[in-house]
């Protein structure tokens, strides 16, 4: 047994008012830069939809994630190291720029030099790549924005499968939720394995996994390789770019910026121990509906007096065995079984949860009735379909998710009872399992959700000097590291270095200036509009 | 004056060219390794990119290790196996074959790289041009054939041609006095190649030298990183 620990992230998809706070702070943070306006580290889909990229969750379209060969081992669904090499030339699977969409901003510069003219001046589109008008976007991050568009389009969701999805698109029976998506910082990651340069890693200390971006070759296999689609390759540098986990905040023991920022208090970060030499046998159960539990048996209990030696032992330093102890993301991983991992059918073991969503009552039930599943109202009545959680975040098994749906209804029938009524309604509790600490505890971090509670973060003190990834040495030594700069330093990434070795082709357009812009004050200008 | 121009060319350009592209590909490495990439532009559209970039790489492989292997094996070497002449048929077989397949596959990136707006609008100026070179060295290569098939007998000019690679690698002084009364072809084609060797750090061919097959070897698939 190696004991290994890692910043996990659960999203709380009930409390998600899909608000795309995340995405804005997250773009702001990171992907305000040339060659990636078209990348959203985090992004905020409606499902049910295709998403962003379209169709991203089938894997017989990208061939991202692993499968299981006859013999029981694991391989790049794309194919092993050999076939991945041959080829290097032209991926079959990497998805176009359409599939993600055409950049665009607008000619704001326009509205303040436009001359005196009787309508009113307007800001028109601009593909940030050409340069050229465009009449309407194509494609987005958030194209299927509350159930947009028709059902037609939106019926081929991957999560649909086994399902009579038809039945889904008349309107009595609709149902929609938010899906907010970000790297899942695998703990068997795609990515890593298919990067013919090494270029990517897992941070030994907390799981974080990164692109060197010196080392990258812009080979473009990991593109394809992740199933979740998140990594990006930037169009202008030539590398391939993914979310941090904003690692320089996280070091100083504060959240993610897509946590920190969600308005509805659902993400959760907290530190998971695990068992790194099981990795590769979990992520080979031979049943898909398998790889949920074969995950949950990879995290190990961290009050354990055993697990908390072993972990001494392999270096994880205790303030992070401490975090441990009090951390959200075990507590409803595995104390209350509320929250799953997406898409575990994928087999990269991810490590961003999801506690599925409530959703109202279907109307042949009397909201706030007592249904016919004991003291609780039957989970199957509930509008969003049982088998399309199921699909989203068990490969497909109910059973987990039923049950998880049922705490959380009781909970909240306990906790009403309870002040409204005055009284404990011990019947829900049996029903549940659960005790009344564990119900106040759970009431707590997910309708309360105080920042604290929220985010328990260790962080690298000078305590852990010593041998280790922890040494504070070495971590004052790597301080203020820089984030994505177009190999200039700190510089902020944007300044035109032009030299021998070559330069950007394109301006930041993120500041809010088209490229080919006109020149101030010259009124309409429709050259580029015919394309 | 033609002498001069003989021993520059073939003597001293070949050393300048190769220096170049050495000592200009260590220095682009440690100094700007965030540069250093294949810089595709699959990402910018698909269409046709499979046919042409699949043909043109491999097309273009096989004839530089066609060229490396034929040009700087020592006569002595191969003698007891193949005789010249049987030699130059070979390499102008296999020269034809996969210069063809290169051809075709540069005829569909460069209408690519040209002619689709999103790639030409990501294009350097390097990526242009050195697509436009490798193309017309490529010409120039297939021109050659012709040429070769007048002296197939005795083989003399790729003799010649093969002695001359043997004597710049081996520094021997006398080196450009063996190509100086070959065909105008030939030279044109070592001139330009060397042109190419000249502005290859300064190009995207750098990620030539980055070819992944150390991937190959790499044990398992995981990459767990230690800080430090």
């Amino acid at each position: 047994m190696t004991i290994r620990a890692q910043i996990g992230m659960v999203l709380n998809l009930d409390k998600c008012i899909g608000c795309h706070t995340c995405s804005i702070t997250c773009k702001n943070v990171w992907t305000s830069r040339g060659g990636v306006e078209y990348a959203w580290f985090n992004n905020v889909e409606t499902k049910p939809g295709l998403g962003y990229p379209r169709n991203w969750e089938n894997q017989e379209e990208w061939k991202g994630g692993w499968e299981r060969t006859k013999n029981g081992k694991l391989r790049p669904k794309a194919g092993g190291k050999l076939s991945l090499l041959a080829n290097i030339f032209a991926n079959p699977n990497l998805p176009e720029i359409d599939d993600y969409y055409d950049p665009y901003t607008f000619e704001y510069e326009h509205l303040k030099t436009a001359k005196e003219s009787r309508t009113t001046p307007t800001a028109r589109m601009k593909s940030v790549i050409t340069g050229n008008y465009k009449d309407k976007p194509d494609w987005g991050v958030n194209w299927e924005e509350i159930l947009g568009g028709e059902f037609d389009k939106r019926r081929g969701d991957y999560n649909f499968r086994k399902m009579q999805e038809q039945m889904y698109g008349e309107f009595e029976n609709t149902f929609m939720m938010y899906l907010p998506r970000l790297c899942e910082h695998c703990l068997n990651p795609a990515c890593v394995a298919s990067c013919p340069s090494g270029a990517i890693y897992k941070r030994e200390e907390d799981g974080v996994v990164l692109i060197d971006q010196d080392k990258c070759r812009g080979w473009r296999m990991c593109v394809s390789g992740c199933p979740y689609k998140k990594i990006y390759f930037n169009w202008q540098s030539g590398k391939s770019e993914k979310c941090t986990f904003c690692y320089p905040r996280l070091e100083a023991g504060e959240p993610t910026v897509c946590s920190e920022t969600c308005v509805g208090r659902i993400r959760y970060l907290g530190v998971l121990l695990y068992d790194a030499d099981k990795i590769e046998e979990a992520a080979a159960a031979p049943d898909e509906q398998d790889l949920y539990q074969a995950q949950c048996d990879l995290f190990l209990d961290p009050n354990d007096p055993e697990v908390i030696k072993q972990a001494r032992e392999d270096g994880v330093p205790d303030s992070w065995l401490e975090a441990a102890k009090a951390s959200p993301v075990y507590k409803m991983a595995m104390d209350w079984k509320i929250a799953f991992p997406l898409h575990p059918e994928y087999r990269t073991l991810p490590m961003v949860w999801y506690v599925p969503p409530l959703s109202p009552i279907q109307s042949a039930h009397e909201s706030g009735m007592l249904g016919e599943d004991g003291v609780l109202p039957d989970v199957k009545s509930l509008r969003i379909p049982v088998q399309y959680l199921a699909n989203l975040l068990t490969a497909g098994d109910e059973k987990p998710i039923v049950s998880a749906l049922e705490r959380m209804m009781g909970m909240r029938s306990y906790m009403r009872t309870k002040t409204v009524e005055g009284y404990d309604d011990i019947r829900v509790l049996e029903q549940l399992g659960m005790n009344e600490y564990e119900m106040d505890d759970m009431y707590r971090m997910l309708a309360i959700a105080n920042h604290e509670d929220r985010f328990v973060i260790p962080t690298n003190h000078k305590e852990y000097a010593g041998e280790g990834p922890f040494d504070h040495e070495l971590a004052f030594a790597t301080r203020s590291a820089c984030g994505f700069s177009f190999g200039n330093g700190c510089d902020g990434g944007e300044i035109q270095r032009s030299n021998l070795f070559g330069a950007q082709t394109h301006p930041n357009t993120m500041n809010g200036n088209a490229i080919h812009a006109q020149t101030p004050g010259n009124g309409w200008n429709d050259e580029g509009s015919k394309s | 004056m033609s002498e001069f121009f003989n021993i520059f060319l073939f003597g001293a350009y070949p050393y300048i060219a190769i220096g170049s592209m050495i000592f200009g590909s260590i220095l682009r490495y440690d100094r700007d390794p965030y540069s250093w990439k294949a810089d595709s532009s699959q990402l910018m559209s698909q269409k046709g990119f499979r046919l042409g970039s699949n043909l043109f790489h491999i097309g273009i492989i096989l004839l530089f290790f066609g060229h490396f292997i034929g040009l700087l094996t020592p006569h002595f070497v191969y003698e007891p196996f193949i005789s010249a002449e049987h030699k130059q048929i070979l390499a102008m077989a296999a020269g034809g074959i996969f210069g063809i397949m290169a051809f075709f596959g540069m005829v569909i990136l460069i209408a690519r790289r040209l002619g689709n707006p999103r790639v030409r609008a990501t294009s350097h100026f390097m990526d242009i041009l050195i697509l436009l070179l490798l193309f017309l060295q490529l010409i120039l290569g297939l021109l050659t054939i012709p040429e070769s098939a007048k002296h197939i007998e005795g083989a003399t000019s790729m003799l010649a041609l093969a002695e001359w690679a043997q004597g710049i690698v081996t520094f021997r002084p006398d080196a450009a006095s063996y190509v100086a009364n070959e065909p105008l072809i030939f030279k044109l084609h070592i001139l330009l190649g060397l042109t190419i060797f000249l502005i290859f750090p300064f190009t995207r061919l750098v990620h030539i030298f980055s070819a992944p097959i150390k991937y190959l070897f790499r044990s398992g698939y995981q990459i767990v990183r230690r800080r430090g």
